[in-house]
């Protein structure tokens, strides 16, 4: 792996032991193509896709985070000198790995619509009213313990052009990192007993048996009086195993 | 947060293996053992991602000014062939010399200075477009007593995608190498051109077709 290695096979060469990320069975994973969200029609590959063995490039990944992120990012109702409209809420929660470890200092990235449902973007242009002192992006890193906490309004529905009369359940957006590429996650977060869940693509493409865990969890513990609500929702990343290489130097590391 | 409290992941999770306290279950260690979490499933990217997801830096895997610094660029299309101008790509990779900064990488020396390895590029501007600047990899192990071809991992978000796509660029200046590839070594001639950039005057060009006749190989990761 240094330089002078360069050009000659080596075996082994990534050290004692590679993580090896685990897969969630398809029937639990959400599909790339879903025939009730029309989007995926020509933009989801056809062809099954080709298993990647996890090498170098796979087992490791950005680690972003703190120079890019201040405490300001942690709450979106204060942006450009004032206060968001809508329902102020508290959005927390950990994330682990699929055997319960926390993924400490890792960067969770957010966006939504405000409270009444508008994203502050060019393509939005329904006619919700923006709010001038609502972004709807925020930035956290998780802590040591892999938990993250940000403040922020309850998104409201919007409509949109998938079927006639449309809505998107309240969801906010959700992109992390982990530790590793096959970790990465872009996903979104609802709020739970969403009468909108049934008539969504989106929601309902995740399989059954997967759809609490898109859900938040209202948390009375967490709520501050006189000030938020506050909704709990943990992060699943997949864990990976130690698998060891059969070296004799290293035969012990399992 | 309240100690007791349960979330649904955890009571979710998979019944059968031992339970240690303070962890949710424990698995075996065995490859094909099922997970003891259930994943937060994925959801497509959308089409308002430029608000949450736009960082000033994000296509530079390394900065600005860097000797040998080459352009990755090509455009994302549909299966109509038309462009698609809300993706987002990201890419990760090694640096020239395979080094690469993170704690499960082999000890030994860190990546050239300024060199982030990951990049971020929406294809909004040009329209369906991407750009990333970066360093070419280096050649890594390929965990069979060979070498890899250098080559960067590349993810595509989109409206319309339920989950990222995985795909590499390979680049098509190396032959040799790319002959040894065990990954480009796998794959049917037609399918292994879809993964090989080619080079331009500032760096290197792969078109990434998501869907049809000429579609990207892309991985299961
Ligand atoms: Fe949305």
């Amino acid at each position: 792996m240094t330089t002078t290695d360069r050009g000659r096979a080596l075996p082994r060469q990534e050290g004692p032991a590679l993580p090896r990320y685990l897969r969630e069975p398809a029937e639990r994973r959400t599909p790339l193509a879903y025939p009730g969200y029309r989007s995926t029609a020509l933009r989801a590959p056809l062809r099954t896709p080709v298993d990647l063995p996890h090498r170098l490039t796979e087992v490791t990944g950005p680690l972003l985070g703190e120079d890019l992120v201040t405490p300001a990012d942690a709450d979106l109702t204060l942006r450009m000198g004032g206060e968001a409209q809508g329902q102020r809420i508290i959005v927390f929660g950990r994330v682990l790995d699929s055997d319960g470890r926390p993924v400490p200092d890792a960067l969770v990235e957010v966006w939504q619509a405000n409270a009444a449902g508008r994203y502050r973007h060019v393509v939005d242009n329904w006619p919700a009213p923006l709010d001038p002192h609502f972004d709807g992006l925020g930035r956290v890193m998780t802590d040591s313990l892999g938990r993250y906490e940000f403040t922020t309004v309850k998104p409201g529905a919007y409509p949109w052009g998938n079927h006639h009369n449309a809505w998107r359940p309240a969801h906010i957006h959700f992109s992390l990192f982990g530790r590793a590429f096959p970790q990465r996650l872009v996903t979104q977060m609802y709020f739970p007993g969403d009468p909108l869940f049934a008539q969504d693509p989106i929601f309902t493409s995740i399989p059954a048996a997967a759809r609490d865990r898109a859900i938040g969890t209202f948390d009375l513990d967490r709520t501050q009086p006189d000030w938020a609500l506050a909704f709990r929702w943990d992060i699943v990343l997949r864990g990976a195993e130690q698998t060891p290489f059969e070296t004799e130097d290293d035969g012990d590391v399992a | 947060m309240s100690s007791d409290y349960v979330s649904p992941q955890v009571r979710g999770a998979v019944e059968g293996n031992d339970r240690r306290p303070g962890t949710p279950r424990r698995g075996s260690g065995f490859l094909d053992e099922p997970l003891r979490l259930g994943l937060t499933p994925s959801a497509t990217v959308g089409p308002y991602l430029a608000i949450g997801l736009t960082w000033p830096d994000g296509p530079f895997a390394v900065a600005e000014g860097t000797a040998g610094a080459v352009w990755l660029r090509g455009r994302v299309t549909d299966g109509n062939g038309d462009l698609v101008p809300d993706a987002m790509i990201e890419t990760w990779q090694v640096d020239p010399d395979g080094h690469v900064d993170h704690p499960d990488a082999p000890p030994g020396p860190g990546p050239v200075p300024g060199f982030r390895g990951f990049g971020r590029s929406s294809t909004a501007e040009p329209a369906g477009e991407y750009g990333i600047l970066t360093l070419k990899p280096g050649r890594v192990p390929d965990g069979q007593g060979g070498l890899q071809a250098p080559h960067v991992d590349v993810s595509v978000f989109a409206r319309g995608l339920l989950d990222r796509v995985v795909t590499r660029i390979y680049f098509g200046d190396e032959p040799e190498a790319n002959a040894e590839d065990v990954v480009l070594r796998s794959l049917p001639e037609a399918d292994r051109q879809t993964l090989i950039a080619t080079p331009t005057q500032d760096g290197y060009r792969l078109d990434i077709v998501l869907q049809g006749d000429r579609e990207t190989v892309f991985f299961a990761v």
